[in-house]
């Protein structure tokens, strides 16, 4: 518990050198990519660029999970919903962009719609050749969604657990829905066979690296969203909502308006993230929406320590690396390491790896007449 | 003597009626012509005329361009393989090729008009089962020449199930003859009191056919059968809604007790449902190896197996994992989920991937009609067993110690703690209870659906719907909830199809839960925070 609630103090100076530090990246990185040559110690391989993008697209993801989850105490088990929509924007834009370079060369209709007979476009695809249109349908999908479900969610209250479960059938009914061939949306095959983006072809290495540093620089941008949302004296709200809800309410605050908003901006980001993700990826599809991968959202965050700035990026990286090298070299067995990393930060690492850290260094660094410093609180549970 | 040389004439001129109009096929030339020749061997009647009949309809009926005779001919590896058109006996086909050979022309319509002839046949036959299909197929087909061997074969037909097919044929058959009004208006009438599908589309076929008297009456009986197909249709999505809701109720009455006595969701509820499913199996391939005659008791000693396996390893999750995480519910949530994702695999790992087979006994295989509803065995008993299941539940949540503990448990835990009750070890024997019951569901679910590694998780989202649509006041909740799922998702699904129906409950139960946020059977009091 903070002792007295004056204003926060800044940064901490771990925080603002990890964020530099993901800053520098979106410029070198690129750099190392494409001004040097391939035999050079310092070239950073393609396949790199891809996977590295792919990581930070999943990061602002746990950033976003981190801002409703660790500092308002909303568990969603359904942000991969948010993820999965804002991709599906970002993938009807690209798909439109094919035009006439598919396999059946329809300028108009995109492959799978001639596959299944349709004879025009649904109104739904209307305007997803701008790219304007596109973009803002990345943050107003997801928004728009966020914002009914916790407007009718939160009003009534619904908290803890109960609101886990409704968030985790939410985005099981859309998984549901996009898996149907006859929605519109590219059935259970997803949308996929991208040429280009914005003109640029979306193959080439200046692209994949661009990308690359579109996603750090978002994910700079997030970080520093966060740091300042829970800096400020709506961030000490936010903590309250999540300690104590009752007590907040009865103070004269609206909690469900609180949280309603945090909500909303987690799922835009969320959107956003995955909107980045699906030009590196290439494809987008309906196990986006899964449950499963909404709840490795959970443990990314929690893994790296939640209620932390910093935190859910390392988690994202660490575990998401950890996958790739698993299901390369002993696939039967990552559902068994994940299966324990569930449950072994729940028992063992509650405020996760950097969350353990700061209180490791505060306890180092404290001396016994001292009182603790001005940090964000960490989750009462 | 001379009867002898009757009987032999007679028959001899049978014979030879039959192969003379057999052999008119060869100079059939139109479609009209063969129709024709298919009438004459109708009337004739003569069974034996059905083999050539049927090979007609094959289109292997052919005849020999030189001569006219009537062959079946169907294609040897050496040339065609000739075959008598009467006896279907094989012919000696000496040099003959294919080319010799001109087809019989048949199309569809007159296939169908083969059928009808030979159903007219059949009603002579001495199965049972025959004389039942012919008549079935005058009936569907309306077939008015057949309307004397049909009344030919009720003089003499003695059983009784045959005779009211007859009678419908007949019925069905005079209303596309020439027969007197009157007539025809009893065949309505009797045909409308059948009142199922078929009639249905018998009687829509002559709408509009007739003169006004008798097409007013058909237009009412029409309407008759269609109002009363309506209300079968909703006793059916009925059934099929309880049936559901019966497979909801067992799935989730135990993470029903749980949440309501310890506040916590299990998220391996699934699994130990899957476990449950897959004790049935493996105690099924024990049974089969080493003692193959209790095979039909197999699923009687999978039950407690099942409720000891399950129950086993919640308990074991309760003691080292749960208690643990006390007063932390959403970090429940995640830790079971875990231990879900290591249970899915570590079935995945012994068991294979794929479906497992688990067969159903004899008695819950088949089905039986009530009215106009086909009602199948093992739902019907999965329904009863929920029923039972739920039954013994709640005498033990009311009539027993440990039932009474619970309740209090879930209504106030400090009170009962200060009361002098174990709140821990009723923790952890609830859990046990919970995941036992699970795995008793998913003995019953290895009857009707696939055993697989996934099964738990296809189980676990309705679940939990069913949870907090029902409440956890009480266990009413749970059984009124499931129910009522089950229900409105049936009838949901003829106008959305299943996908949506689940989205639009989905929206419903959030729409709900404005209303009563905790639920259909809340728990009354002042709700405490978490």
């Amino acid at each position: 518990m903070a002792s007295s609630a004056s204003t926060q103090t800044g940064l901490h100076p771990g925080a603002l050198l990890f964020i530099a530090l993901v800053a520098a990246c979106a410029i070198v990185v690129p750099f190392l990519n494409i001004a040097l040559p391939q035999d050079h110690l310092l070239h950073v391989p393609d396949h790199l660029v891809v996977l590295s993008g792919k990581f930070l697209c999943y990061a602002i993801l746990a950033v976003s999970l981190n801002l409703v989850w660790g500092y308002c105490g909303i568990l969603s088990l359904g942000h991969g919903a948010f993820f999965a929509l804002g991709g599906y924007a970002m993938g009807m834009y690209l798909m439109r962009q094919i035009g006439t370079r598919g396999v059946y060369g329809n300028p108009i209709l995109p492959d799978f719609m001639v596959f299944l007979n349709y004879k025009e476009l649904p109104w739904f695809w209307y305007g997803f050749d701008q790219f304007w249109f596109a973009a803002l349908m990345v943050v107003l999908v997801p928004g728009t969604l966020a914002f009914v479900f916790g407007w009718l969610a939160f009003r009534s209250r619904v908290s803890g657990v109960y609101l886990s479960i409704i968030t985790q059938a939410m985005t099981y009914a859309l998984l549901l829905a996009f898996f149907r061939n006859d929605m519109g949306f590219g059935g259970n095959n997803g949308l996929t066979d991208f040429k280009d983006i914005l003109g640029f072809d979306i193959q080439t290495r200046e692209t994949r690296a661009t990308l690359f540093s579109l996603s750090a620089i978002f994910l700079v941008i997030s970080l520093i969203i966060t740091a300042y949302i829970t800096r400020s004296r709506f961030g000490l709200l936010l903590v309250a909502t999540r300690d104590a809800e009752a007590r907040t309410r009865f103070l004269g605050y609206r909690p469900e308006k609180v949280k309603l908003f945090i909500w909303t901006l987690s799922a835009i980001m969320a959107g956003i993230a995955g909107a980045l993700y699906v030009p590196q990826v290439g494809i987008i599809n309906p196990g986006e929406f899964a449950p499963a991968n909404s709840i490795e959202i959970v443990i990314w965050t929690a893994v790296g320590g939640r209620g932390t700035i910093v935190g859910p990026v390392i988690g994202a990286v660490l575990v998401n690396g950890g996958k790739s090298l698993f299901t390369g070299w002993f696939p039967e067995y990552w559902l068994f390491v994940l299966g324990a990393l569930f449950v072994g930060t729940t028992l063992l690492l509650p405020k996760g790896i950097v969350g353990t850290l700061n209180d490791y260094w505060k306890t180092r660094r404290q001396k016994p007449d001292e009182p603790a410093s001005n940090t964000v609180p960490q989750a009462a549970e | 003597m001379v009867l002898i040389w009757f009987l032999i004439g007679t028959s001899v001129a049978h014979g030879n009626d039959l192969q003379d109009t057999i052999a008119e096929f060869s100079s059939a030339k139109s479609f009209k012509q063969v129709e024709a020749v298919i009438e004459k061997l109708g009337v004739l009647g003569d069974p034996a005329a059905a083999i050539a009949l049927r090979a007609l309809s094959d289109g292997e009926l052919k005849f020999r361009k030189s001569d006219g005779a009537v062959f079946i001919v169907t294609d040897g590896s050496d040339g065609p393989l000739l075959r008598d058109a009467i006896s279907g006996n094989p012919v000696e086909s000496g040099s003959a090729t294919a080319k010799d050979f001109k087809k019989v022309r048949v199309k569809n319509s007159i296939r169908r008009k083969i059928a009808a002839v030979l159903s007219g046949m059949t009603l002579q036959s001495k199965s049972v089962e025959r004389r039942l299909a012919g008549a079935y197929t005058i009936f569907e087909t309306s077939d008015a020449s057949a309307l004397p061997a049909l009344e030919d074969a009720l003089k003499s037909e003695a059983n009784e199930d045959v005779r009211e097919a007859f009678l419908d044929a007949r019925a069905s058959a005079i209303l596309a003859s020439d027969r007197s009004v009157e007539e025809k208006q009893l065949a309505i009438e009797r045909i409308s009191q059948r009142a199922d599908r078929s009639s249905l589309s018998l009687l829509s076929k002559f709408k509009g056919k007739f003169d006004d008297g008798l097409n007013a009456r058909i237009d009412k009986a029409i309407a008759d059968i269609e109002a009363s197909q309506a209300i079968w249709t909703n006793v059916q999505n009925i059934w099929y809604g309880i049936s559901l809701g019966s497979v909801l109720l067992l799935a989730a009455i135990g993470l029903a007790i749980t949440f309501g006595v310890m506040g916590v969701i299990n998220m391996a509820h699934g699994e130990m449902v899957m476990l449950g499913a897959y004790t049935t199996f493996t105690v099924q391939q024990v049974i089969l190896a080493y003692a193959p005659d209790l095979m039909p008791f197999a699923l009687l000693f999978a039950l407690p197996m099942a409720f000891l396996v399950s129950g086993l390893i919640g308990l074991i999750m309760e003691r080292g994992l749960i208690r643990r995480l006390y007063g932390r519910p959403l970090e429940t949530l995640l830790a079971t989920w875990g231990v879900s994702l290591i249970l899915q695999q570590l079935v995945r790992t012994i068991y294979g991937p794929t479906n497992r087979e688990v067969s159903n006994p004899s008695w819950m295989s088949g089905a039986f009609e009530v009215g106009q509803l086909s009602i199948t065995w093992n739902r019907l008993w999965i329904v009863i067993f929920a029923l039972a299941v739920f039954a013994v539940l709640y005498f033990v949540m009311n009539r027993t110690k440990f039932g009474l503990d619970m309740r209090a448990v879930t209504q106030n835990r400090q009170m009962a703690g200060a009361m002098g009750i174990r709140t821990s070890w009723v923790d952890a024997m609830t859990f046990a209870l919970g995941s036992g019951i699970a795995g008793i569901a998913g003995v019953a679910l290895s009857q009707i659906g696939n055993v697989s590694p996934n099964l738990g998780q296809s189980y676990i989202i309705d679940s939990f719907l069913v949870v907090v649509f029902g409440g956890v006041g009480n266990l009413w909740g749970t059984l009124v909830g499931a129910m009522s799922l089950g229900i409105i998702n049936k009838f949901l699904e003829p106008y959305a199809g299943a996908v949506l129906g689940k989205v639009i409950i989905l929206v419903i139960i959030i729409l709900f839960i404005q209303k009563r946020p905790r639920g259909l059977f809340a728990l009354k009091g002042r709700a405490v925070d978490t």
